[in-house]
């Protein structure tokens, strides 16, 4: 597990209206972490992502559910993405913004069609075991977006909005 | 790390008895891996050993990811394909707004009183 911390972006104060006084802009911060296909590993990441919503201070319910969505990202890159080999990686990328957050999850899988995955709410599908995890994440996130890696595995990006 | 990790992931299942019904009081938590392999042989041990009135009480579950609600639903079905019923009994509000979300509410037979969960049994 190997984890990075850097400071992307300090904007400078924003030229001041007069009168008011100027908040200091945040920075973006991102946080980085990388595991090896191993289900356990996925509490490590959850971890982290407590740590990160705690600082962003969204409420007790979202943060929950911003943990769920982003555990069952990770969980999607072990199993379907990298086929639970031990060896390959999945990394995950916190962008922390001042009105929301971004987590990116990268697999090294071969990728797949979202739009062609069953609807779990069709009454066929209801007692299907399996086909919940992006339905969660699709209902607990604002935005989830899925693409090629230039490098190379799919990725799959996750947005919170702070209200 | 995998010491703290597997005590976090662990499932807590303590079974009894209740006017013929077996009770499944869990504690912990539902998630992809040991938590749910555990719940599915608690299950089938029951129905290989003939007892097919199964009463999940989920009060002490902390948390369920998808696979621990496919694990329910797994669960629903074998008891039915061998001809018991399933039924939870206390969901928690997350585990509650999960089987909404998923529609699963009006599939499962769920109950907040024990009482009740026990006489609905035929």
């Amino acid at each position: 597990v190997t984890t990075s911390r850097k400071n992307l972006l300090a904007v400078s104060r924003a030229a001041a209206p007069s009168r008011r006084r100027v908040s200091r802009t945040p920075a973006i911060d991102t946080v980085e972490i990388s595991i090896s296909s191993k289900f356990e590993l996925v509490e490590k990441v959850s971890s982290l992502t407590k740590s990160i919503i705690d600082r962003i201070r969204f409420d007790q319910d979202t943060a929950g559910w911003i943990d769920l969505a982003v555990r069952e990202a990770v969980i999607n890159a072990i199993r379907h993405g990298n086929k639970n080999a031990e060896d390959k990686q999945v990394d995950v990328k916190f962008v922390i913004e001042p009105d929301g957050l971004t987590i990116y999850v990268r697999d090294r899988g071969k990728g797949f069609d979202a739009s062609k995955l069953p609807d779990p709410l069709d009454p066929n599908n209801l007692l299907n075991p399996n086909g919940r995890g992006i339905f969660f994440m699709r209902t607990f996130m604002d935005e989830v977006e899925y693409s090629v890696h230039p490098e190379g595995g799919s990725l799959v990006r996750l947005y919170k909005r702070k209200s | 790390v995998a010491k703290e990790t597997l005590e976090m992931a662990e499932l807590s299942i303590k079974e009894r008895e209740a006017n013929g019904v077996t009770v499944l009081d869990l504690s912990g938590r539902i998630t992809i891996g040991e938590g749910s392999v555990q719940l599915r042989e608690a299950v089938r041990k029951l129905l290989d050993s003939g007892k097919k009135k199964i009463l999940l009480n989920l009060a002490g579950i902390t948390y369920v990811d998808s696979s621990g609600i496919g694990e329910l639903v797994s669960c629903y079905t074998t008891t039915g394909n061998h001809g018991g019923q399933l039924k939870l009994l206390n969901l928690t509000k997350k585990i509650r707004d999960l089987l909404s979300i998923t529609k699963l509410l009006t599939v499962f037979d769920s109950y907040d009183d024990e009482g009740q969960a026990l006489a609905s049994f035929k």
